[in-house]
């Protein structure tokens, strides 16, 4: 079994720098501590589910996050190795290969496979995301043409809305789609495109209307459309594993029959959309901090200075301890949002983007705190609190700005005002 | 007991019915502790997981499936409650159906292979199977006896450290590639019988999230030692648990000459 090929493998490590490194991956699964426990609260069938993330992740993913990095490899192979356990579409409907799970799945299965790579996780979610909604949204030809095709991840998604004049302000987006027989002609560009030009469907917000959210649909563009382009592959501080473009349309005709829901209803769908997202991202947020968190506790064990463990000194105990609130709290919080979503809750988008807010700021927190712990070590690319910390750094920017998330709650706070 | 079947081709009857033996263990990866009390080691609230070599039978026994060459594959486990959460995942991987036979706490940590061989040499009198595939040895004890114990009690034949199964060529017998010290060797044995799995017969799926729901609904019995009429009385008394030495440094050595001599001041060669 590749578990116990491994094992044997490991024990050949001469360096202290490599012993670190080694324990490192094996951390997450290993947690006896009840705080740290990721299946806290859950049934021993979430627990199962968690699992096989979890096992994956470290066999498959885990292993391979430095030099996805390192050198901007964009894991395809890998994404469709998650497709064949079901985790493509995970909270579509059965009926053309979803697994028909719960958005509470959906998180378990993002925190675990952010704990081996934030970035893959980040895109799965995206992916999952966009299948969402063609698979709530959509006719039953387009969820019979696509979904069978985004499940297994034989074809990969695109989510396009931000550009680069309206980002926060999203709904004064630019990007025409001009009727023409039974085509729409695309003009314009989106910024910040994540997989473009490596995925094969981009889901377009654009403008079919008058202005503002009532004139934007949503229509699904197919790579190699003519008239569809991108730019340049961005450099960027983190998510390296995954390319981040412009994605420009110039008179790019598109028929018809790729708009999903009727003309105008692109903003509400995009904002539906979201709300899972920001679960979802809040998610990879978690794993992130879960592997910091118990990394640096690991080298603490480890590290040694005045004679001591870094365990024994009480001032970095009480780091881990403060890590450990940050954490669980959001952990609850993110979890309690997707059953919000779950049992259609009419006030999930905003424990959405309360939950958003708090993970994504409190997890980066954790991994910065990590990444102090591990001293002088953090700060080299050998050890990878630094591609926790860069990867999840974004996370307090798309999917909507945290800035936004405190908009989004003050509004739900203030705006029942009226009631009791 | 003897259980005797149809020696018609293998390949033409319904497949063999197969009964596929899992242990949940502590993880491999974890750290194992010694108790303060040094009566044994740490389990609570530690992560333990199916035995690797258990994984490695769950398998084996569902590509028998696939390829028909299997009917039916029960997957049985001997432990306290929370080993229907191994079971639950040898359902997942596609195991038809489960028995567990619970033990209870205080009983637990005398368990030996001689008890859980004799349990399931009782429920494969009900049960009938054709093959009973056992992980070699468990990664807690190491003790490599239940499936040897097993084939003893029921008379039947041993393959043990299996690395392949197929049809014999007369397709009458299973015929079994073992992993043995001076290499491989091939040995055909008549059905029923008991194999053990190695490392290299397989390497295991993952189960899948539809997988997962199925298992939900798939039936899972429990049993316990007292129906089976089985009497799980300790043979041995563990005294001590502890941990092995702390390994000394070594010395490096400039000749073969140098070698020499030091075995020699050590009374190793003469």
């Amino acid at each position: 079994m590749q578990a116990l090929r491994r094992v044997f493998a490991l024990n050949q490590n001469a360096s202290w720098t490599r012993t670190v490194l080694a324990t490192q991956q094996k951390s997450c699964l290993l947690s006896s501590s009840s705080i740290l426990d990721i299946g806290i609260g859950l049934s021993a069938e979430k627990r199962q589910i968690q699992e096989l993330a979890l096992t994956f992740t470290q066999n498959e993913v885990a292993p391979h996050m430095q030099k996805w990095d390192a050198e901007h490899i964009f894991p395809v192979e890998m994404f469709t190795k998650t497709a064949a356990l079901g985790f493509g579409a995970i909270y579509c409907k059965e009926e053309h290969g979803g697994s028909g799970l719960s958005r509470l799945d959906a998180s378990l299965i993002f925190e675990a496979i952010a704990t081996g790579c934030v970035t893959s996780s980040a895109y799965l979610s995206i992916h999952n995301m966009c299948a969402w909604m063609i698979d709530s949204t959509g006719t039953e030809e387009q969820r019979a043409k696509w979904l069978p095709q985004l499940a297994p991840m034989s074809r990969l998604a695109s989510y396009c809305l931000t550009e680069p004049g309206s980002g926060s302000d999203a709904a004064a987006l630019k990007t025409t789609a001009k009727s023409d027989g039974n085509y729409y002609v695309l003009n314009g560009s989106k910024a910040f495109i994540s997989g473009a030009g490596a995925t094969d469907l981009y889901l377009v917000m654009c403008r079919t209307g008058a202005d503002g959210p009532k004139g934007i649909s949503c229509v699904m563009v197919e790579k190699d459309t003519p008239g569809l382009s991108f730019g340049k592959i961005e450099r960027k501080l983190g998510w390296n594993a995954q390319p981040t473009r412009e994605v420009v349309f110039e008179n790019c005709r598109v028929p018809k029959s790729n708009r999903l829901g009727p003309e105008g209803s692109g903003f509400g769908l995009a904002m539906r959309g979201l709300n899972g997202g920001r679960v979802n991202i809040a998610s990879c947020s978690l794993g992130a901090a879960h592997a910091s968190l118990l990394a640096a506790r690991e080298y603490m064990t480890v590290r040694k200075q005045f004679g001591k463990q870094l365990a024994e000194f009480q001032a970095l105990q009480f780091q881990l301890a403060e890590m450990a609130a940050q954490l669980v709290s959001s952990r609850l919080l993110v979890r309690q949002a997707a059953q919000s979503l779950d049992s259609g809750d009419p006030g999930a988008p905003a424990v959405c983007a309360l939950a958003k807010l708090h993970a994504t700021e409190q997890c980066f927190d954790v991994c910065n705190r990590a990444l102090q712990l591990f001293g002088g070590y953090g700060y080299l690319l050998d050890f990878p609190v630094q591609q926790y910390l860069r990867d999840s750094r974004v996370n307090c920017i798309l999917e909507g700005t945290n800035q936004v998330m405190r908009m989004l709650v003050a509004r739900d706070i203030i705006g029942r005002l009226g009631d009791a | 007991y003897i259980h005797i079947i149809n020696k018609a081709d293998m390949a033409a009857s319904k497949g063999l019915k197969i009964l596929v033996g899992c242990k949940r263990v502590i993880d491999y990866a974890v750290k194992v502790r010694v108790k303060p009390d040094r009566s044994g080691v740490v389990t609570e609230g530690v992560k333990h997981s199916m035995n690797p070599f258990d994984e490695i039978a769950v398998e084996e026994a569902v590509r028998m499936k696939e390829k028909k060459l299997a009917g039916e594959a029960v997957a049985i486990s001997v432990g306290p409650p929370q080993s229907q959460e191994t079971l639950r995942t040898a359902l997942a991987m596609g195991i038809d159906r489960a028995i567990h036979v619970e033990i209870p706490l205080a009983q637990l940590e005398k368990l030996q292979p001689i008890h859980v061989s004799k349990l399931l040499a009782k429920v494969c009198e009900s049960e009938k199977p054709d093959l009973v595939i056992l992980g070699k040895q468990a990664i807690d004890d190491d003790c490599n006896q239940t499936g040897q114990m097993l084939a003893a009690l029921l008379d039947w034949p041993q393959a043990t450290f299996a690395s392949k199964i197929e049809p014999s060529q007369d397709s009458k017998q299973l015929r079994v590639t073992r992993e043995v010290d001076g290499g491989m060797e091939t040995i055909d044995v008549s059905v029923p019988a008991v194999v053990t799995s190695d490392l290299r017969l397989n390497e295991p799926r993952y189960a899948t999230l539809p997988n997962i729901m199925k298992a939900k609904k798939k039936p899972l019995a429990k049993m316990s030692p007292d129906q089976l009429g089985v009497d799980l009385q300790p043979r041995q008394e563990v005294i001590s648990v502890e941990d092995p030495p702390v390994r000394k440094a070594g010395a490096k050595v400039e000749s073969v000459e140098d070698l020499v001599g030091k075995l020699r001041e050590k009374g190793l060669v003469k």
